[in-house]
């Protein structure tokens, strides 16, 4: 299984959790019917004219329905935003396999779960809603609650313990490892560029070579550059996680969030940055870390709030072994990598683990936040949501790209403060795929069916979808691909002793053939030549005889023969050998020699000679002599 | 030559001899051939080679086999050029001296050709030498023109240039005496010379190398452009059909340099292009060449003064075809336009622009530049197609920010080729400025603004782009149509600034500084012209822009530091700057502005704020300020304090103008120096001259100003020279009123002062001074004799030739003794 990400746009349906009783949010009027019918009024609440479920979020999780995840043997991590279904699957599927990814991915997908958890369980909410998920119900709700699909399937988060064990099933793997998965194929991560122990991952065999490429970035950001060349020769390339916005320049993104953020906080203003506590975050600080002391906002304080946001900042600085070149330099200066840590010790970055507590007596306005969940149903952001949203003087800016930053908005609507929408997505752009496929040049490429054609809302933009030759093999939801290509052949080993008894013959100049005997030990998809079983040593007659009626095909060898049969040369030994009134006829594969007198026929192709005569086995054998003097034995 | 230059010069003739000497610098010998030319202009060469025979001797010697610098021989051909332009010197040096210089046993055939330098000299020299009829035997007789054919096609560049230019000055000189009694000649009549120069280019014209047509083609440009005796229109009659036989071939060989000759011949006073079929060799060539190559071509002919009326409209249609394929693919209407309608259709220019990224880019970015140039013309086509030019313009701009929505495959194909552009980006926002001289319909300039404010809002624009996109906004509000009797802008410009501020606003907060000065510079150009209207001062001081503009005065990039400097001044000017409360001090005032400009020209460690300080202070002085008009004297005292300190002479230089406007205020009824200055209201002092004086020494005018006289850089002494000796017929006029003190003390202690400072110690002040005392120092300081050494320039001393040939014998060691003056 390649990856195991979660579709958390589910949240989006449901109504914010706030840290302390909102009583804009536990007054919103209940949701009800056309006909008046206010069965639902529990369940839904409206806000602005849409309609929100009133429950513990859920998230939508991996397809379960094709498969039987219990039969998967192995389960390939590209990045940690690509693994937090996992739980889902490990505990309660009846997967029994091995998960492999590297320590960063683990470490931080771990922080980033465990921010989730803790999230959501640090507000418990008795209400539990489950009518609406009727599908008789569900027809009859506004979108976007009627289209969603899939709801029954739609499970609430996971808890620690299931998450520590998921990660327990995890192995480490570092870049350009070489795994054996039962001796049938080898994987190998590769850095992807995009974040820290982000990877790509090769599965080959010793003929086949399938690419996976995921979440990659080609931009100069803080991890490790993308490993290109190891892609090159691949049969096929499975390319997923372009960028989700491809119109949107991350270097112009960047530009904005600064010039926003200043223009905010120089007017007064508050900014709020809804984001994840990794990945993106670090960049954006050594962003403002350049930028606040040009644009005179030294003495604005920025809070990083997360329960996870200490162990985020620190981890960021041991993986030194997964940073790009210039951040792993500084460890040997030594320097942390990450500008963030002086932002720390000169107190211009504060990080905190939630609102109560140091925050509270902290907390000095104007100022800049970067705090969780992205969706903003959860997490420390609802409170600053609610408490800065009456204000035209503050700013929300959106940097993850995950969610719609209209639906993210909609339960807080209407809303006065200032809306930016910078998303940053490193990820490859379509131009960035084109170059990179140029490059590594796959015999295939296999992509979701959206990569092969320009967004609907861009029809024009034939710059934004996948151009390659030949044309992209596409998949949608739930379909079953063969990828195109056919096992043709398997590599078997010879032990050391067997090779030392062969007895090459050249037969062209560069290939030599030698005649084997040999029992071929099979065991996990590993074929190995082994030296037939010596015949036990003769103690007496009876056994010896025994011993050689047990392995008959030691005893006669028939010689093998090579070469090809010149046909003028044959006619003219077969005249020499008294056959006369001799016909060559030619055939598309080869030639008949007629002997028409002997009413004999030989047929000579090229890996085939026949020798058709009636009953004349005397005749035959003389011929057949004569046949196997133009030939090579061994 | 003078005595001491004659003496000077068989060493230096003997240095260059020497190959063991090197002579390490190149411009002395330029200087040195410059010197030469002097003194042959003015006097005569033989009498020069006669009183200095050492100059034949290095003639000589340069022949002698030897390893001598290939940069000392090219001199000596050159030189001998220089000498043999006078016909008496040719003939005194023909005998042998100049066939083995320029003849086959000279250099020509020996190793030193190798050297481009020997080949230019060569040339040059013959350059020099072809003046009078003489020469061009001693050229035929010593086969220099096979050479000069031959070296058309030298390795280097410079050498091939002069080759051709040479033969058409040989071409030129042998149909001089000739072309004035026959205006008729026919080319059978030619002299020899010309005769086989033309037959060459025919021949080269026949060839099929294409760098052989390249060169023919070449030197007739140069002819053309260069000689206009009606010979010339004999030369075009008989080469014409072999410059239209290239046009037969496919590709058009050499086809920028055919543009070249044609547009040459055409602008061409000698030549009657009528009667030459030079219109139907154009309109063929238009036909025949490449949509990128016949652009340039178009653009010349639609800038002719007099051509058919056809040609202009068949060039201007070719011009804009690659604009009108562009509205075509994006399923526009071209428009009424006659013009553009009959442009679409040409698959051509579709093939060009699709054929690959460059092509297109090119293509498209050559055609706005033409029309750029094309557009303020007075021989511009009429009717200018406006409307569709506007709509191709707005379009690309679409295309490159893939906000256009083509239903075209070619369309969709150019939007994929433009996307983020920025070449094209540029010409096209540089474009459309160009064609705010003229409106629109209104539909068309509201989307002219919506595709400008797309780039102004889009954080994928580049800082140049940017800039460019600033600047054609405020053209384009520029032109927005104006009320009758009213400046303030339109009821629809004001609303594009309505939704221009917000956009400005973020843009001073830009990451990057070019951005960030771009809009400050925006904003310095908006207030100029629309700071005292009503519509345009509500809605600035509704936004937050001039708050931020403040911030930016403390930026960390000097740039933008002074264009801060700039636009709050005028802002400060306008009465636009309100003086914002400081957020670490709710309730309380921040200091005034002028605190500030004051503290950045102290303090700043840029001198580009520091400049901006000073010309902001000139202006508030002039324009009487009120933060400098409470207590003008305190303010000038301290400005002229901080700036007579300041490290920058451009600051120096600026307080002398700020000097000079107060000086002008305070004594009154002064011209201006600046056509620009608002004339003070200021009455001629009404008391005697010292009461009128007394300002001046109270602000420590004179001390700033004396001080600058010895300023170490010219510029700041020459203005404090003009400035004082302004003052001093101003009060010449009317010193009567005022007792002198010639022989007081402190006069005396004075003019010890400045010798002092004259002398390069600047570290004792004057002290208070007596306008009494300031007048008897002006009459006694050689102002006059100060100006006019600073009028020299610096190197006055070490320009002269006596010092060139000490300076080129001292590098050499020659002369020993002599402390050379290296500079």
């Amino acid at each position: 299984m390649l990856d195991c990400g979660l579709d958390m746009t589910s949240t989006l349906n449901f109504l914010p959790l706030p840290l302390v009783q909102s009583p804009r949010l536990s007054n919103l009027p209940g949701w009800s019917l056309k006909d008046g019918n206010a069965f639902l009024d529990k369940e839904l609440k409206e806000c602005s004219g849409h309609v929100f479920v009133d429950s513990v979020p859920e998230f939508c999780l991996p397809e379960t329905e094709l498969i039987d995840l219990s039969t998967v043997d192995v389960i390939l991590i590209s990045n940690y935003h690509c693994m937090m279904a996992l739980p889902y699957i490990t505990e309660h599927t009846g997967f029994t396999g091995t998960v492999y990814a590297t320590e960063p991915t683990v470490q931080i997908g771990r922080l980033l779960m465990e921010e989730l958890v803790n999230f959501i369980e640090r507000v418990p909410k008795a209400q539990s809603a489950s009518l609406w998920k009727n599908k008789d119900i569900q027809r009859l709700l506004p979108s976007p609650l009627k289209d969603a699909v899939e709801v029954s399937t739609w499970r609430r988060c996971y808890t620690m313990q299931e998450v520590n064990s998921a990660l327990s099933k995890i192995q480490l793997v570092g870049y350009s490892q070489k795994i054996e998965l039962f001796g049938a194929v080898q994987v190998t991560p590769l850095s992807s560029g995009y974040a820290l122990g982000s990877s790509n991952w090769i599965i080959q065999s010793h003929y086949e070579k399938v690419s996976y490429v995921s979440g990659s970035s080609l931009l100069t950001t803080h991890p490790q550059p993308m490993d290109q060349a190891s892609l090159k020769n691949s049969d096929v390339l499975i390319l997923t996680g372009l960028t989700q916005i491809p119109t949107a320049n991350p270097d112009g993104m960047v530009g904005e969030f600064c010039s926003n953020l200043a223009l905010t906080v120089r007017n007064g203003g508050n900014v709020l940055v809804p984001c994840y506590p990794s990945g993106v975050i670090y960049d954006l600080l050594e962003c403002l870390y350049q930028y606040i002391d040009s644009a005179g906002l030294s003495n604005i304080p920025f809070y990083f709030i997360s329960p996870v946001a200490n162990s985020s900042l620190e981890f960021s600085q041991i993986f030194a072994e997964w940073l790009c070149h210039n951040k792993q330099t500084k460890v040997y200066l030594p320097e942390p990598p990450f500008p963030h840590a002086e932002l720390i010790q000169t107190n211009k970055l504060k990080h905190y683990p939630s609102l109560h507590g140091d925050f509270s007596s902290d907390f000095r306005q104007p100022c800049v936040v970067f705090t969780g969940h992205p969706s903003l149903r959860f997490g420390d952001v609802v409170h600053f949501m609610e408490l800065w949203g009456k204000s035209s003087l503050n700013t929300v800016i959106f940097t993850e790209p995950d969610f719609s930053y209209l639906e993210a908005l909609a339960p807080y609507q209407p809303l006065a403060m200032k809306c930016i929408y910078c998303p940053i997505d490193t990820r490859l752009n379509f131009i960035q795929v084109s170059k990179l496929l140029k490059e590594v040049q796959p015999l295939h490429v296999v992509c979701p069916e959206q990569y092969t054609q320009p967004p609907p809302a861009q029809s024009h933009r034939m710059d934004l979808m996948i151009d390659c030759q030949p044309p992209a093999m596409s998949y949608r939801r739930a379909e079953v691909l063969a990828l195109p290509f056919k096992r043709r052949y398997e590599k078997i080993e010879i032990m050391p002793e067997l090779a030392d008894a062969l007895v090459p013959m050249e037969i062209k100049p560069g290939i030599s053939l030698a005649t084997v005997s040999a029992v071929l030990h099979t065991k996990d998809n590993k074929h190995i030549l082994q030296p037939p079983p010596r015949p036990t040593q003769p103690t007496g007659g009876k056994k010896r005889k025994r011993a050689s009626d047990d392995i008959p095909d030691c005893k006669v060898l028939k010689p093998l023969l090579s070469g090809s049969i010149p046909v003028e040369q044959f006619v003219q030994t077969l005249e020499k050998h008294g056959f006369s009134d001799i016909k060559v006829e030619d055939t598309a594969k080869g030639h008949i020699v007629l002997l028409q007198e002997a009413e004999t026929l030989i047929q000579i192709e090229e890996d085939s000679t026949h020798i058709i005569c009636d009953n004349d086995e005397m005749l035959r054998v003389r011929l057949r002599d004569l046949v196997l003097k133009f030939l090579q034995k061994f | 030559m003078d005595p001491e230059c004659s003496q000077l010069l068989p060493a230096l003739c003997a240095v260059l001899a020497d190959p063991r000497q090197p002579v390490a610098d190149d411009t002395c010998l330029e200087k040195l051939l410059d010197w030469f030319k002097t003194i042959t202009k003015a006097g005569s060469s033989l009498l020069l080679l006669q009183e200095n025979p050492c100059l034949v001797e290095l003639l000589c010697h340069v022949l002698k086999p030897q390893d001598l610098s290939s940069r000392v021989l090219s001199f000596s051909l050159r030189l001998a050029g220089v000498f043999a332009a006078q016909e008496d010197c040719f003939q005194y040096l023909q005998g042998e001296l100049l066939p083995r210089l320029f003849g086959e046993p000279g250099p020509l055939g020996g190793a030193a050709w190798t050297a481009p330098s020997v080949r230019s000299g060569w040339i040059q020299g013959l350059r020099s030498l072809a003046q009078h009829p003489s020469a061009l035997h001693f050229l035929a007789d010593c086969g220099a023109v096979d050479t000069i054919f031959s070296l058309q096609g030298d390795s280097s560049l410079f050498v091939a240039s002069a080759a051709g230019q040479l033969l058409v000055h040989i071409l030129g000189l042998s149909m001089q005496g000739l072309a004035e009694g026959h205006p008729s000649l026919q080319a059978g009549d030619w002299p020899v010379c010309a005769q086989k120069i033309v037959g060459h280019i025919e021949e080269s014209l026949h060839s099929t190398a294409v760098p052989q047509i390249t060169q023919a083609l070449n030197v007739l440009t140069t002819t053309f452009g260069h000689c206009h005796d009606p010979w010339t229109q004999v030369l075009w009659v008989r080469l014409s059909p072999l410059v239209g036989s290239l046009l037969e071939k496919d590709p058009v060989p050499a086809a920028h340099s055919l543009v070249d000759l044609l547009l040459s011949v055409a602008r061409s006073p000698g030549l009657s292009s009528s009667s030459c079929g030079l219109w139907e060799t154009l309109a063929q060539t238009l036909n025949h060449l490449s949509p990128t190559q016949a652009g340039p071509l178009a653009l010349g002919i639609l800038k002719l003064q007099d051509c058919p009326q056809v040609l202009r409209a068949q060039a201007f249609v070719i011009l804009l075809q690659p604009l009108a394929c562009v509205l075509k693919a994006t399923g526009q209407d071209p428009g009424p336009s006659d013009v553009l309608d009959s442009a679409t259709g040409d698959s051509l220019t579709v093939d060009a622009l699709l054929s690959s990224k460059a092509a297109c880019v090119g293509l498209l970015c050559r055609t706005l530049a033409h029309l750029e140039l094309l557009q303020p013309l007075p021989q511009r086509p009429c009717p200018w197609p406006q409307e569709p030019l506007l709509g191709a313009a707005v379009t690309l701009l679409q295309l490159c920010r893939g906000s256009a929505s083509p239903a075209s495959d070619v369309g969709r194909h150019l939007c994929a080729l433009l996307l983020g552009c920025v070449r094209v980006q540029r010409a096209a926002l540089d474009f459309l400025g160009t064609l705010s001289q003229e409106t629109g319909p209104q539909e068309l300039v509201t989307e002219v603004f919506a595709v400008l404010l797309e780039y102004l809002r889009s954080p994928d624009s580049s800082p140049t782009v940017l800039k460019k996109a600033f600047q054609a906004t405020f053209r384009w509000l520029l032109s927005s149509p104006k009320t009758p009797g009213c400046c303030d802008l339109e009821p629809h410009a004001l609303l594009v600034l309505r939704e221009l501020l917000p956009v400005l606003q973020k843009r001073l907060c830009s990451p990057c500084w070019e951005v960030r000065d771009s809009g400050l510079e925006f904003l310095t150009q908006m207030t100029r012209h629309w700071g005292g209207q009503a519509g345009f001062r509500h809605a600035l001081l509704a936004s937050e822009v001039p708050k931020l503009t403040e911030q930016l005065l403390r930026d960390p990039e000097s740039y933008v530091r002074a264009s801060a400097v700039t636009v709050m001044g005028q802002l400060s000017s306008q009465g636009l700057h309100v003086t914002p409360v400081s957020p670490e001090h709710p309730g309380g005032q921040q200091k005034s502005l002028l605190v500030e400009l004051l503290h950045i020209l102290s303090t700043d460690s840029e001198g580009f704020p520091r400049r901006a300080v000073m010309q902001v202070f000139t202006q508030w002085l002039r324009d009487h300020h009120a933060d400098v008009a409470g207590d003008t004297e305190q303010f000038m005292a301290r400005v002229l304090q901080v700036a007579s300190q300041d490290l920058d002479w451009e600051v120096r230089a600026q307080g002398l103008e700020l000097a000079l406007v107060f000086l002008e205020q305070t004594l009154g009824q002064f011209h201006s120096h600046c056509p620009y200055a608002v004339t003070p209201p200021v009455a001629a002092p009404a008391g005697p001259l010292a009461q009128a004086l007394q300002p001046l020494c109270r602000v420590r005018l004179f001390e700033f100003a004396f001080r600058a006289l010895f300023d170490c850089d010219r510029p700041v002494a020459q203005k404090s020279c003009d400035l004082l000796l302004f003052l001093r017929a101003k009060t010449a006029s009317s010193s009567g009123s005022l007792q002198e003190s010639r022989s007081g003390p402190d006069v005396a202690s004075v003019e010890a002062a400045l010798q002092r400072w004259q002398a390069g110690d600047q570290g004792q002040p004057l002290g208070d001074l007596e306008p009494e005392v300031v007048l008897a120092v002006l009459r006694s300081v050689d102002l006059e004799g100060l100006r006019g050494a600073l009028a020299e320039g610096s190197d006055h001393m070490e320009k002269s030739p006596q010092s060139l040939l000490q300076d080129m014998l001292a590098t050499v060691g020659v002369l020993g003794e002599n402390e050379a003056d290296c500079y």
